[in-house]
């Protein structure tokens, strides 16, 4: 039994895994969600923001891994355009400005928000150094024109803005280690507020940027999102990955303890 | 069309997801169709959100802006346009990293190499030591002002008893997790009782990578999942 238990076929856990994924997304289940401590700084940071303030997002995921950024900046963005706060968004990956642009028009679209005036999207452009320095010191040098190829010196919301020191908070989509080169770049050498929100696998990495304050707040995966939108009571795409995501953790603790359990059982025999 | 997206997406998706059972050529299929289109379209963003704009056209701006100039009907805004010119500097650079596919001029390649080196080590180091190490070490250290009554800090600023707890535990686990690393003293009495509790702050690190890279890998499934049941199977109505 114990044998037949160590040697189970890898795809049996596949077929669990896959049903405890399935059912929650067809039969829903609204699980409580805590608010942690990052998100909530996030929140209230923009919160504070007055309307006209502006802050800048960075798209810096893939279309391989936009399953958490992408409700991340759908309530951010929401939150944002609530409070009048305008929006730049660019990004330093050359696979996103198609999605990110659809996105920002479609939450936009949502939201009343005027492309232009509430929000614009400049795009992307390679060298991910450079970019972060230049627009440090003139965001005109680097983007000249905005992703449609408009000048942005006929886009309004850019006519007071000519580097980070017109940008209250640069908010980094990440799925990467790119918003460690914002910190490490914009923030240390600019002085530019940064707040992240980042895939699940990056989150260890961010925590100690934002106990130094080096970070503003965090957004978590799934988690953050799930948490940002019941701030905003706004239930979305993260409430509803996180609840599917919940079960999921169930059972792979589930497994965990109990591979470990027959493992030392096991131990115990042969010694 | 959106449809036909949809359905493609599908059957890419159900292709990448078959390798669980066992590799096949319907994995292999979307596996390669994947790496092609991300290299491919990278390729054509990169050419015309990046040389395009800010090569191609300054420099062609700049070229007939000197045609005119030597034609003599010239204006303040051409004359500007001719600093465009400059852009051939850094554009030279750029391309001698071609020449590394010529086995006999490939020793030019160590000139872009060596400004890349040059500007990355001279605006990383600074910046990364700041980033790093001196705001990393000030917070660890700078929770011990703020503990109350010892030093001289209004009682709304004080450290709480956990508070307390949890900054005295990270300076335990810096200092422990360093001497783990720290090999020019042999790792014998007190020296490695501090490196075996570094290593168990070390695991912890590293258990808690790996959980949340667990959580990471399933969100990318809910996803996929969710547009399965959501947007393919929800298409059928519209099929059928």
């Amino acid at each position: 039994m114990l044998e037949k238990f160590m040697n189970m076929d890898r795809r049996i856990i596949f077929i669990l895994v896959a049903l405890v994924v399935i059912i929650p997304t067809l039969i829903p289940v609204r699980l409580p969600i805590t608010v942690s401590e990052p998100t909530q700084k996030l929140y209230d940071f923009i919160e504070e923001l007055p309307s006209g303030s502006t802050i800048m997002m960075a798209f810096d995921y893939g279309p391989s891994s936009l399953a958490e950024p992408e409700p991340m900046a759908k309530a951010v963005m929401q939150h944002c355009f609530s409070k009048g706060v305008r929006v730049i968004g660019m990004t330093l990956y050359p696979n996103t400005p198609t999605l990110a642009d659809k996105l920002m028009r479609k939450i936009a679209d949502e939201n009343n928000a005027v492309y232009g005036q509430d929000y614009v999207f400049l795009g992307y452009r390679p060298g991910t150094l450079p970019v972060i320095l230049g627009m440090g010191t003139n965001i005109a040098n680097v983007f000249e024109t905005d992703y449609a190829k408009t000048p942005i010196t006929e886009i309004p919301i850019m006519e007071n803005i000519t580097n980070y020191d017109q940008i209250d908070l640069l908010l980094d989509l990440s799925a990467g280690s790119l918003t460690e080169a914002w910190i490490i770049y914009a923030n240390t050498r600019y002085g530019l507020k940064i707040a992240a929100g980042v895939t699940a696998v990056i989150i260890a990495q961010m925590y100690p940027y934002l106990q130094s304050g080096q970070l503003v707040g965090m957004l978590p995966g799934y988690l953050g999102a799930a948490q940002y939108e019941k701030l905003l009571n706004a239930p979305g795409d993260g409430t509803v990955g996180l609840n599917t995501a919940s079960f999921a953790h169930l059972l792979i603790i589930v497994l965990v303890i109990l591979g470990n359990v027959a493992f030392f059982i096991r131990q115990e025999r042969e010694a | 069309m959106e449809l036909f997206g949809i359905w493609v997406a599908a059957f890419l998706t159900l292709c990448i997801y078959s390798f669980l059972y066992r590799d096949n050529p319907f994995y292999r299929f979307a596996e390669h169709l994947f790496v092609g289109i991300s290299v491919g379209y990278g390729i054509v963003i990169a050419i015309h959100q990046g040389v395009i704009p800010l090569a191609w056209e300054p420099l062609s701006e700049a070229v007939s802006a000197l045609w005119t100039e030597i034609t003599g009907e010239t204006t303040p805004e051409i004359r500007s346009a001719l600093w465009g010119l400059f852009k051939i500097i850094p554009i030279a650079f750029g391309l001698l990293f071609f020449a590394r596919l010529s086995p006999r001029h490939n020793w030019l390649v160590r000139y872009p190499i060596a400004i890349l080196i040059g500007f990355g080590a001279g605006i990383a180091i600074p910046n990364m030591l700041q980033a790093n190490i001196f705001e990393q070490t000030r917070a660890t250290i700078e929770p011990f002002g703020a503990i109350g009554p010892f030093v001289d800090v209004p009682p709304e600023a004080r450290l709480s008893a956990l508070d307390i707890f949890g900054a005295i535990l990270m300076v335990i686990g810096v200092i422990c997790t360093l001497t783990y690393f720290f090999f020019s003293v042999e790792h014998r009495g007190p020296i490695n009782w501090l490196s075996k509790v570094g290593i168990a702050f070390l695991m912890i690190g590293f258990g808690a990578a790996f959980g949340n890279t667990v959580m990471g890998r399933l969100a990318l499934m809910i996803h996929r999942v969710g547009f399965l049941i959501n947007e393919w199977i929800g298409s059928f109505g519209a099929l059928f």
